[in-house]
């Protein structure tokens, strides 16, 4: 499939009246409704609102696991509403790395496995996967664990853990759902600063969907507001 | 994804659940088992058929007969089986021309003559019978006690164990020891130079025939003269012998029974040997109405091919010599339509077991996905394609759909034995040599691995479409 460009070369990432709509029984649910928003190489921006704002609805039409309803989202030019399944598997494992609130670390594997999955699902050379294994680990500060098992790894862990795995396959692009949501505050500042110091050190774009709004003016070059779907506000310190 | 990984992932998934796994391995494996212990079953009883019909000595032999005799093989003649060239006497000339033929190894006269032995001072009425020395490689003589006719002109015997029994409650002690054959001898009466009516003369010299014996063997045989040439003979006299026969084995069948009618021979002697008795046959009577030439003529001969493949045209090539012929390559077809059906049946229940095996791995694969929801969220998240969420199911479906292939053709192989040991044992009981019931060659363990591969991945189709096609956002949000 062809996908169309959007003239907008110095976005990492761009929406373009974007909307995405559920049916629940007889209601129509606008869970994003015409989003407009634009975030530039290497910006550092928290997505915020309250509970049922829409705003990991977006993320993950970012992420391009959903498909919106209409309107137009790029990412690096290419558009993914218009991507197949194939593309949008690709650009979810070469384009962005994802980071979860509930970590979604595969239990039955150690951190050196789960970290070393989207090597495999990117069809990575064996011989290369190791090193890169090891410097992602290293960026995490978790080259001690590599053997543990999830479970055998406290919650801060995990979230570096998945960290390191949504860095392994260098994505241009970082999407954190609620990283810090499952965490203690002061492991959820040391997660924080991690992703401030991945976004200066590799000049990573980071998309970060969160309600912690003093974390998000902390941490994030802007802030982009939501609610029931729509787009409220876009910019640093806006007040709620 | 890569194979490898692929297969690492399935491998580890596996593991992951192994106690359900393993039971959904262990339902393929023994519907695996159960087709491979029929379907071993079937061509095991296939095998042992064809091996006893070849090792029969018929399939690579054509009966001829002359055309006179043709009809005594019953029924109307066919037309196929009819001789094409002008009709001939069985005589030794037309022996000689057979064994001339192409594909033409062996030609000898079916020799079968009432008889009667004496041992141990008392008489025992049976029938003779002249065994060719290729007859030894025939499977009647595989489990033969004692051993094999020195020469074609030894005089030796080899005893068919029921005769043996009434000759001695230790049938084995005879081996070793000499028997008296008594026998009616055929003796040609020179042509008078007047048209005398030819006659049948039962000459009795006495009990010492064998001393009365007027002209040697080979005057009466295919090189000897007789009354000269192709002449009618007078007729001819039957006169009573006796020769010593060393019994040197025992064997549970005759080889070869043959067509003529006489039933099984009971005493087997060598064919040379029985040929220069000289011995009476059944057909005497015919033949010396029809004329006698004063040279041997067969009821019928046993032409031996070098394979059943060459049986027709050695049958064309006769019966254009003006020839009747018949073999039993046609009821062989039969046979083998029989065990393709038998096969068929035996495969169809066998597979049973393989479909139930088949709802295990669906059950299995469509529990997988309701457990491992969230986990193929995380793959399609990290960049898995539909297409690798699809090969992850196929692949666990095969890996079990191989180890079971792999552990149900052994235990089928193990029934198989079973159930030869057990009708073995039965066998053995009964004083019956055992057999090899089932037999599962390579074909099979091949075959039986990848049906067994393919059902598991057809199983598989359901289970992997739905976890291919499963929304990532839904399957990330299940707890």
């Amino acid at each position: 499939m062809s996908v169309t460009t959007g003239n907008s070369a110095d976005f990492a990432i761009r929406t373009d009246h974007v909307s995405r709509q559920y049916q629940m029984g007889e209601a129509l649910v606008r869970a994003v409704d015409d989003v407009s928003i634009s975030v530039s190489a290497g910006e550092f921006v928290a997505l915020l609102g309250s509970s049922g704002s829409g705003k990991s609805t977006l993320l993950n039409l970012l992420a391009g696991l959903d498909r919106p309803t209409s309107g137009a989202i790029y990412a690096h030019d290419k558009n993914l509403a218009e991507m197949d399944s194939r593309q949008l598997a690709h650009h979810r494992s070469h384009t962005v790395g994802m980071v979860f609130q509930a970590f979604n670390l595969l239990p039955r594997m150690t951190l050196e496995e789960n970290v070393e999955l989207p090597l495999r699902l990117a069809e990575v050379d064996r011989a290369e996967r190791p090193a890169r294994v090891r410097k992602a680990v290293e960026h995490v500060k978790l080259s001690a664990r590599l053997s543990h098992r999830p479970s055998e790894l406290s919650g801060g862990e995990q979230q570096r853990a998945s960290l390191a795995r949504a860095l392994v396959n260098r994505p241009t692009i970082l999407l954190a759902d609620e990283p810090t949501g499952n965490l203690d505050s002061v492991t959820g500042d040391t997660i924080m600063r991690l992703l401030q110091e991945i976004n200066q050190s590799l000049r990573m774009t980071i998309v970060m969907v969160t309600h912690d709004r003093p974390r998000a003016e902390k941490f994030a070059q802007r802030i982009i507001l939501m609610g029931d779907g729509k787009l409220i506000s876009d910019g640093v310190g806006v007040t709620v | 994804m890569k194979l490898r990984d692929l297969t690492e992932l399935a491998g580890r998934n596996l593991r992951e659940a192994l106690l359900r796994n393993s039971l959904t391995t262990l339902g393929i494996a023994v519907g695996v088992a159960s087709l491979v212990a029929m379907t071993s079953l079937g061509v095991g009883l296939q095998e042992m058929a064809s091996s006893r019909l070849a090792k029969s000595g018929l399939f690579d032999a054509v009966f001829v007969v002359s055309q006179a005799n043709q009809r005594r093989f019953g029924g109307p003649r066919r037309d196929d089986n009819a001789p094409k060239g002008p009709s001939r006497r069985l005589d030794e000339t037309a022996r000689q021309d057979l064994a001339k033929l192409p594909n033409v190894t062996e030609v000898y006269p079916e020799m079968r003559f009432q008889t009667e032995i004496q041992y141990d001072g008392k008489p025992y009425g049976t029938t003779a019978a002249g065994i060719a020395q290729s007859a030894q490689a025939d499977g009647a003589f595989d489990n033969m006690k004692g051993s094999f006719f020195s020469s074609a002109n030894a005089s030796e015997a080899i005893l068919q164990v029921e005769l043996a029994k009434d000759l001695s409650k230790d049938p084995d002690s005879l081996i070793g020891k000499d028997v008296i054959l008594r026998y009616a001898e055929k003796q040609p009466i020179p042509s008078e130079p007047s048209s005398a009516p030819r006659a049948v003369s039962g000459a009795t010299p006495g009990a010492n025939g064998a001393a009365s014996s007027t002209k040697d063997a080979n005057e009466f045989g295919p090189s000897g003269g007789g009354d000269g040439g192709d002449g009618l003979s007078a007729g001819f006299s039957i006169v009573p012998r006796e020769m010593t026969l060393h019994v040197i084995g025992i064997v549970e069948t005759e080889p070869a029974a043959g067509f003529g009618g006489l039933g099984r021979g009971r005493l087997l002697i060598p064919m040379e040997t029985a040929q220069k008795l000289r011995a009476s046959q059944p057909g005497d009577m015919r033949e010396l109405l029809r004329g006698v030439t004063g040279k041997p003529v067969y009821e019928t001969l046993t032409v031996r091919v070098k394979s059943p493949t060459v049986v027709k045209s050695v049958e064309d090539s006769i019966r254009a010599m003006g020839f009747g012929t018949f073999s039993i390559i046609d009821a062989t077809k039969n046979i083998q339509l029989f065990f393709q059906v038998f096969d068929s049946l035996l495969f169809i229940f066998g597979s049973l077991a393989l479909t139930v095996a088949c709802l295990g791995i669906i059950n299995t694969l469509a529990m997988a996905i309701l457990e491992r929801r969230r986990e193929i969220g995380v793959l399609k998240a990290l960049g898995a394609q539909d297409s690798d969420v699809r090969k992850l199911f196929f692949a666990e479906a095969g890996v079990m759909g191989i180890v079971g292939g792999i552990f149900g053709v052994f235990f089928g192989w193990l029934i198989g034995r079973a159930l030869t040991f057990g009708t073995n044992v039965y066998l053995t009981r009964q004083q019956l040599p055992t057999i090899d019931l089932s037999r599962v060659p390579w074909w099979m363990v091949l075959a039986a691995i990848a049906i067994s591969f393919v059902v598991s991945l057809a199983a598989g189709i359901y289970p992997a479409s739905r976890a291919a096609q499963l929304n990532p956002v839904e399957a990330l949000r299940y707890e």
